[in-house]
């Protein structure tokens, strides 16, 4: 137990002392919800959708999580080229508590990405429609973050070079975030996009806390969190074995 | 302490240890000597569970480091080769992570980082950055790190290359204490052949995967009619110079710095 303390407490520090990265990272989102929350919005409200900026904030939140919990794997992969990795696992300690201990710490950290973004967005003009909603969408939020960190873990203990990484995250990552329900609403789609979007699994998170922050989720929250709590382990213990089988 | 059976390791086609077999006993400094690509590396990764045989076997007081990684991992401790420090972290907190992983008691582990940072010479600057030392001073808090848990097993990579004379003398005299006093087995590699002369028992050495001479360094020298253990060393595997293959992730790791910088 304290192996995985310490390796999401090292997580935390080095995310601590990235700074520069923080802030320079929360750029992205903000552009998502000017150009999309702003520009959109007559558009969306003469559809007789409401508010865009409501609508898509949850969604824009959801991609930061998304695309921090997916790049975390990288840090495998330097932790692997510069020798840190070996450190870690020569030690007394069942290799499944390094995982967890680094998952954690990259799900804590993607998460906070995820809060700094949501409060960009109260600042850019989003407001949640009940406070009581809150915990569910912060549960939704870090399951987004494990499953996502998990998928990243398993492309980075198969892969053993950067570009490599990158090549397999680019491919992964559009498609996630546009084919799920984070930009527009999932109600009278084309067939293909019906299919499409019920298959990634960003669509059940976004919708979970999109359910909980503004009252307008398309499937059940239990659906939702069903779905997620589902990918959550299956994906971890995913990650968990193809962690088993580095060498260094 | 450590028995190996016929250890062979490949990769791929290509056979990296070459059925070797050895014993080490408990509380003997032991010593492989070998050539770039001699299979040292791979022998050591092997014994420390991070690398499993292709056949042979391999016990590490009396365990298998393949089914019992953990049990073996409890009575070891390593300085790698190659760099392995979070460059992210400062000392004190390479030394305290290592120290929770290790369950040193913090108490213990508290006075441990501090006397091993002031043998080391690292004590002033210990709250800085690892990236913000020089390759020597990283070398350093490697080794220093290698000797914070008491293991009773201690394996040394080539722990003083880049080293000045000064950390390599610190270096031997602390293990040579640690040997006598608390009986710890040390199995080491070295490329200076002053250093194994000076403080190992027996000496392996080591070519193309194979062992081809073992005994204490008067053995080796009477074997093979050298005046020192280096002309031993040359007779044993020849003078020609062995290419230093750069693998992916050495070449990673310099591209990493390049662009990085330093
Ligand atoms: N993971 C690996 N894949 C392929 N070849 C390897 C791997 N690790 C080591 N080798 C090769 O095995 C040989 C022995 O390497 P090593 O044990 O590191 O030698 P030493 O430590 O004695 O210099 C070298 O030729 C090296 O290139
Ligand atoms: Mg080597």
């Amino acid at each position: 137990m304290g192996a995985i303390y310490v390796l999401w407490l090292r997580e935390l520090k080095r995310y601590a002392r990235s700074r520069v990265q923080v802030v320079a990272s929360l750029g992205q989102p903000l552009l998502y919800l000017i150009a999309l929350g702003y520009g959109l919005s007559p558009v969306f409200r003469r559809g007789g959708e409401g508010n865009y900026l409501e609508f898509v904030a949850p969604g824009v939140i959801a991609m930061t999580v998304l695309f921090s919990s997916l790049f975390s794997g990288i840090q495998l992969i330097w932790d692997r080229q510069f020798g840190f990795l070996k450190e870690t696992l020569v030690a007394p300690v069942p290799r499944l508590h390094i995982m967890i201990g680094r998952t954690c710490g990259a799900a804590s950290t993607a998460l906070i990405q995820g809060l700094l973004v949501a409060a960009v967005a109260v600042v850019a003009g989003f407001r949640p429609a009940a406070a009581s909603g809150l915990p569910l969408a912060f549960a939704f939020l870090a399951l987004i973050a494990v499953v996502f960190t998990a998928v990243g873990t398993t492309v980075g203990s198969t892969l053993r070079d950067m570009q490599g990484f990158q090549m397999v995250m680019n491919l992964l990552v559009m498609p996630i975030f546009f084919l799920s329900s984070a930009l527009f609403p999932l109600d009278h789609l084309p067939g293909f996009l019906v299919v499409l979007t019920r298959i990634d699994p960003l669509t059940y998170g976004v919708d979970g806390l999109r359910g909980a922050l503004i009252a307008r989720g398309h499937f059940s929250a239990v659906l939702d969190l069903a779905v997620m709590g589902v990918l959550a382990v299956a994906l971890t213990a995913l990650g968990a074995w193809r962690f088993a089988r580095i060498e260094v | 302490m450590i028995d190996v059976q016929n250890l062979t390791r490949k990769f791929g086609e290509f056979v990296a240890v070459h059925d070797i077999s050895f014993q080490v006993e408990r509380g003997e400094i032991f010593a492989f000597l070998g050539p770039n690509g001699a299979g040292k590396t791979t022998t050591i990764k092997i014994l420390t569970t991070l690398l499993p045989p292709t056949s042979g076997q391999v016990r590490i007081d009396g365990l298998d480091p393949t089914r019992e990684p953990t049990a073996v991992r409890q009575r070891i401790g390593i300085v790698f080769q190659d760099p392995s420090l979070d460059q992210n972290l400062s000392a004190w907190e390479n030394l305290d992570l290592h120290g929770a992983l290790y369950h040193v008691p913090r108490k213990v582990r508290r006075e441990r980082m501090q006397r091993l940072l002031e043998l080391f010479g690292l004590w002033e600057r210990r709250d800085e950055l690892v990236k913000q030392y020089s390759g020597g001073m990283m070398r350093r808090l490697e080794i220093a790190r290698g000797l914070l848990h008491t293991p009773r097993i201690l394996f040394l990579d080539e722990p003083t290359l880049g080293l000045d004379p000064q950390s390599r003398n610190q270096l031997w005299t602390h293990v040579k204490q640690l040997n006598q006093d608390e009986g710890v087995t040390v199995f080491l590699t070295t490329h200076y052949m002053d250093e194994a002369d000076r403080v190992a028992g027996r000496i392996a050495v080591i070519d193309h995967g194979r062992i081809v001479s073992l005994g204490t360094s008067a053995e080796l020298k009477a074997q093979t009619g050298s005046a020192t253990l280096e002309e031993a060393f040359l007779a044993l595997t020849g003078t020609a110079i062995r290419e230093e293959v750069a693998d992916a992730s050495d070449q990673m790791r310099r591209a990493a710095r390049a662009w990085r910088g330093r």
